[in-house]
């Protein structure tokens, strides 16, 4: 029994080469069953992501169901032209070890990132449901799901944040632990301070105050994030109450000040002020991170921080491969002790659900 | 017998302390089941140390300085075992292990056990006084090290430098937290121990000690409840106050050894 893979990236091909053969959600079971059903492909997993379409079969004759897979990505494609060069291949053992990089977050486009997991996740169970999987499949998606935790677990491959909301929403968590109990206010409604605000708001932050020069769209943003909004010309006043700053107005000059920020930190001495200074020219002035209790950053230096998390996942690589290396050894060795047992039987499919269309 | 005890206890610090030099070095900390093991199997030597040690002297092993110490010591490591699990301070073991095995390593080398002259008879309420108090710099000792972790904590945000221990370190609210309940903790144990020691005819000069070591956490809580000074100060001044508690009792006992 061998299991192959055929398919396309980010890393190979073109957005627009990628949605050619993307399959909806809503017709994975379909075309999982339908792949399930061609020659030399005894099981089948299709995945279908917005950097990846690849799909996974076992098959007792690895030509042969090469040959059903291009045909399938043939029909998938439809009209358009169909180049079998701009596909990646595998077999045993080069499909598994794909598999378990692609899990892992090894071969996505933000190295290590946990959304992939997911996906893969989603497209087994698909298949699992309509019972295009069968022994050898399953075998190797169980043991996909166990090493991408463990590969996550013991390297640093997942850690740190490498997008800017992200890592201003774990600098608050560092700073105040629970969010939940942390005021927001945004100055500006640009659509960076829109976004890390959403960051917040996901780790469970509930209280946002949005002050904008055009109050309309201060307005429309409140209701959005379910914060209230208030005057561009009154920001000042709830100061003393808030914990995370967010600006991104485009004011030439600086709007939050030494001068300003100092009388209200000293109302508050045992809580801290956080602020994210998303705007450029930048809406704090550098000296507020002197402040007793104050922590300032600005987008260079968060950019630095999202730097920094992607450096340090890529030292992890080689030790991610090396966890990998291990279980695809291992698990190329049950493959070949399970198609060589004695009365092994060609395909153990369950019987197919077929879906309608 | 009983130093060997010691001697290993020491050794399992030593082992905890030089696997977190060496996983900071590397830069891949990670807070591990070796470090808990170590200092788990450390406290437990420095127990049979204070069994076999209390045994022979027939009584609560605080008689000198060295007793002190290790009584310090396991102070120490208890709360960190009580404080570490309850407020998820994994790395809290990290900074222990290092402070105890200074400590323990001081104790074993210094001239500070000199075999029992006189045969002292057991006096319950000195032995609660002593007891009560150690545990309470026990508690301080603790807090200190929350203190160091918060400054680096807070040092790492300020500056933006997030180093390898960045992730682990706990968020400053919580090592603000936690500090506080350290400090409030050893207050109200000292307080104790000084009331227990109240009449058992301690020298002049320790009781002076023991009231100036209890006013100055006093004024730190103090300053802390009615939020005179911020949560990073509060940090640095019980580090400052646990070294300067530290220096004075060697200092002390040494006095009080030579009067």
């Amino acid at each position: 029994m061998n299991v192959i893979c055929l398919g396309l990236s980010h890393l190979t091909a073109s957005v627009e080469l990628r949605e050619k053969f993307a399959v909806a959600d809503a017709d994975l079971a379909l075309a999982a069953s339908r792949l399930g059903a061609m020659d030399g492909i005894s099981e089948s997993v299709v995945i279908s992501t917005c950097n990846r379409v690849e799909l996974y079969a076992a098959s007792d004759d690895a030509a042969l169901g090469f040959e059903s897979l291009h045909r399938f990505l043939g029909e998938q494609a439809q009209a358009h032209h169909y180049d079998p060069q701009i596909f990646y291949q595998y077999d045993s053992p080069h499909s598994i070890r794909h598999l378990f990089r692609v899990v892992s977050g090894l071969d996505s486009m933000v190295l290590g990132e946990t959304e992939i997991l997911g996906q893969v996740k989603k497209a087994y169970s698909t298949a699992f449901g309509i019972g295009a999987t069968a022994r050898h499949l399953n075998k190797l998606y169980q043991r996909a799901f166990n090493v991408a935790k463990e590969v996550r677990t013991n390297t640093g491959v997942a850690r740190g944040s490498v997008s800017v909301g992200s890592v201003a929403a774990d600098l608050a968590e560092k700073i105040f632990g629970r969010l939940d109990a942390c005021k927001i206010m945004i100055l500006g409604a640009g659509e960076t301070g829109e976004l890390t605000a959403k960051a917040l708001l996901s780790r469970g932050a509930k209280s946002i105050l949005v002050a904008n020069r055009t109050h309309e769209r201060a307005l429309e943003l409140a209701s959005k994030m379910g914060g209230d909004a208030i005057p561009f010309g009154e920001w000042e006043r709830p100061l003393a109450e808030v914990d995370i700053i967010i600006g991104s107005t485009a004011a030439p000059l600086p709007v939050l000040t030494r001068e300003k920020l100092r009388p209200v930190m000293q109302q508050r001495l045992d809580r801290p002020l956080f602020v994210i200074d998303l705007a450029v020219p930048r809406d704090a002035e550098p000296a507020v991170n002197d402040l007793e209790g104050v922590y300032l950053y600005d987008i260079d230096s968060l950019r630095a921080i999202t730097e920094q998390s992607m450096d340090s996942r890529r030292k992890e690589l080689a030790a991610c491969e090396q966890m990998i290396e291990r279980h695809v050894r291992e698990f190329s060795e049950w493959l070949a002790a399970d198609t060589a047992r004695p009365g092994a039987l060609p395909d153990t499919r369950r019987q197919f659900e077929v879906p309608q269309p | 017998m009983d130093r060997a005890l010691l001697a290993a206890s020491t050794f399992c610090f030593l082992l905890g302390f030089a696997y977190t030099m060496y996983a900071l070095g590397a830069r891949v900390y990670r807070p591990s089941w070796f470090n808990f093991t170590a200092i788990l199997c450390g406290f437990f030597l420095q127990m049979a140390f204070l069994v076999t040690r209390g045994n022979a002297i027939h009584r609560c092993p605080t008689t000198n300085l060295f007793e002190v110490f290790v009584f310090l010591c396991w102070s120490v490591v208890l709360l960190y075992l009580l404080t570490g699990s309850a407020y998820r301070l994994s790395l809290m073991g990290a900074f222990t292990s290092p402070l105890v095995f200074v400590l323990q390593l001081f104790a074993l080398l210094a001239p500070i056990d000199p075999p029992a002259r006189v045969i002292v008879h057991p006096r319950p309420w000195l032995e609660a006084h002593a007891a009560l108090s150690i545990i309470a710099y026990g508690a301080f000792a603790v807090a200190g090290v929350a203190g160091v972790m918060y400054l680096a904590q807070a040092r790492q945000l300020k500056t933006h430098k997030l180093g390898t221990v960045f992730f682990h370190l706990p968020p400053i609210a919580d090592l603000s937290v936690a500090l506080r309940r350290l400090l409030l903790i050893g207050f109200v144990l000292l307080t104790a121990g000084l009331l227990a020691g109240f009449g058992v005819g301690a020298p002049v000069l320790k009781v002076a000690w023991g009231l100036s070591v209890w006013l100055i956490y006093g004024a730190i809580l103090l300053v802390e409840k009615f939020k005179k000074i911020s949560p990073r100060r509060v940090a640095a001044l019980s580090v400052a106050a646990f070294c300067l508690t530290l220096m004075t009792l060697w200092g002390l006992n040494f006095i009080a050894a030579g009067s």
